[in-house]
């Protein structure tokens, strides 16, 4: 059980939180792994915390939606103050201090702050943040074989773009190396 | 093997329903369904089959009963206010023995209610559809796998037994994604004959009627007595269910769909702290799975119906488990999900009252 992944991807509608919770689901799926992705669609998605649970675990996964997650990909402020309080002891927190100024401490878990909409823009990224922080959480926790975590961009971005697959490699380059 | 893909609920059904040969889908959007019209209507062409978004429900469903009377296979799906709105038309179906698929996936309740997961329209779906003496098949699946299975069973059970039948989701269902192997599409030839279908025939033979309008009382009796016969026969060989660590349970609970999966997580907790509890999950709904229940009296000190409503399921539980041993509920209502824990505590408290 303590290989199990559970994370909360969150943001404003936009920013790309249920396309980034499909790429680590996609990950899971890779590896064959059970996987669950479940996104909010109720009024939480009003304010700007749209956001979705993914669990990547060896067991058959009971609620897919998670209450205590032991990994954070916060992509705004209103997800990270949402969400913050709920992350579970030794969790890992990765986000957007571009986008999330105020970034309360908690001693009990590892909170990282990179600016990921910056870093995509000065590499002439646009709207690559999400996969920025994928890249980081996953220099953190390694919650897939590389092999895996590039299968799934692969997968996730459509065939018919080329040069998105591109973009989207050197995005989680870039965060992988932040 | 083939090929496991990360899919929606909603658009597994979808996706599962084409494959058992339904080319005609009539609906109208709702949350948290709209993905299985969504699904249909980009898809359904490329297979040469018919979506059409109706004016209403009422309509929709009343497409329904037109399509399956002319024998082909057909589809709608709404979410909980919708189904109220299609309990008429689905009377109308039972009474003219006509076959069909119905997709719920539920939200919260009564009225407008929320749009968040619900099992509030359990008796609905398994006591009242609509008006008059029938039953419909209700299936409840747990996973995104058991959506796509079910869906594409359906069809086939719809046929046998010309009945209704329904797919029982809710929204947490029907919004997740989890890896899904999907069935193998059917061609059409191999679809059973419909005798009875008013389709063309070129004046081969006698012209059928499909109706559910008779004013003889005592003409009416006989049809509705030879349609239980079928329906004691769907009760005798169709009840479907899993029991997962009963087999030495003090605490069985009883739980179907999306609570069953939070049940399920609260058993494994519960065994981690040596309690025996286990899980009964009701596949189909009705029938309901009596035999496989009654399998647990005896062994089970108590029960614990899980659900996401006031208590609905709990009825059928206790008529099987009679005065065997009490049979107490736990559930959030109104589009709340229950979580393991909450889930726990009351095996955990229930645990505690039947040990003394």
């Amino acid at each position: 059980m303590s290989n199990d992944l559970k994370c909360v991807v969150a943001g404003f509608g936009g920013q790309g939180s249920l396309f980034a919770g499909k790429v680590i689901a996609t990950a899971g799926l890779a590896e064959d792994r059970e996987v669950s992705w479940m996104p909010s669609y109720g009024p939480e998605m009003r304010g700007g915390t749209a956001n979705c649970s993914v669990t990547l675990s060896d067991e058959p996964i009971g609620s897919p939606l998670i209450t205590a997650p032991n990994a954070l990909i916060a992509l705004n402020q209103p997800s990270y103050d949402k969400f913050i309080d709920a992350v579970a002891e030794g969790g890992v927190v990765v986000a957007d201090t571009a986008m999330v100024p105020n970034m309360t401490e908690r001693d009990d878990v590892t909170v990282i702050g990179l600016p990921a909409t910056k870093l995509c823009e000065e590499a002439g990224l646009k709207g690559l943040g999400n996969i920025v922080l994928i890249g980081q959480l996953w220099a953190r926790t390694a919650f897939c074989s590389r092999e895996a975590l590039d299968a799934a961009i692969a997968k996730c971005v459509p065939a018919s773009k080329p040069e998105k697959l591109e973009q989207n490699r050197r995005a989680i380059e870039i965060g992988i190396n932040a | 093997m083939a090929e496991k893909v990360l899919m929606k609920g909603n658009e597994a059904m979808a996706e599962a329903a084409m494959r058992a040969g339904c080319r005609f889908f009539f609906g109208y959007p709702i949350t948290p369904q709209t993905e299985v019209a969504a699904y249909m209507a980009k898809n359904m062409p490329k297979v040469g089959g018919t979506y059409l978004q109706a004016e209403s429900e009422v309509a929709a469903i009343n497409m329904v009963y037109g399509a399956s009377a002319a024998g082909a296979r057909v589809m709608t799906s709404s979410s909980s206010p919708g189904i109220s709105l299609k309990s008429e038309g689905i009377s109308y179906m039972a009474g003219a023995d006509l076959p069909g698929v119905i997709i719920n996936v539920q939200r919260g309740g009564p009225g407008l209610g929320s749009i968040q997961p619900s099992q509030a329209d359990y008796w609905q779906a398994t006591k009242a559809t609509g008006h008059g003496d029938f039953h419909i098949v209700v299936y409840a699946p747990s996973t995104v796998q058991e959506m796509a299975d079910f869906a594409y069973k359906a069809f086939d059970v719809a046929d046998e037994y010309r009945v209704p039948v329904m797919i029982m989701a809710d929204g947490m269902l029907g919004q997740m994604m989890e890896p899904v192997v999907l069935p193998e599409a059917r061609s059409l030839e191999s679809l059973p004959e419909k005798p009875w279908a008013t389709n063309g025939h070129g004046m081969k033979r006698f012209h059928n009627v499909v109706n559910s309008l008779y004013l003889t009382a005592e003409d009416l009796e006989t049809l509705n007595l030879e349609r239980y016969e079928r329906y004691g026969t769907i009760a005798e060989t169709e009840q479907l269910s899993e029991s997962y660590l009963t087999e030495d349970a003090d605490i069985v609970l009883t739980a179907f769909g999306g609570a069953a999966r939070v049940a399920r997580s609260a058993v494994n907790a519960a065994r981690e702290r040596g309690i025996k509890a286990g899980l009964f999950r009701p596949i189909t709904l009705w029938p309901f799975p009596t035999k496989a229940l009654a399998e647990t009296l005896g062994t089970a000190k108590a029960y614990l119906d899980v659900e996401m409503n006031m208590g609905q399921m709990i009825e059928d539980v206790r008529l099987v488990v009679k005065d065997a041993a009490p049979v107490e509920f736990f559930g959030r209502t109104g589009g709340v999900i229950p979580t393991p824990d909450e889930v726990l505590s009351a095996i955990v408290a229930l645990n505690e009252k039947v040990g003394e």
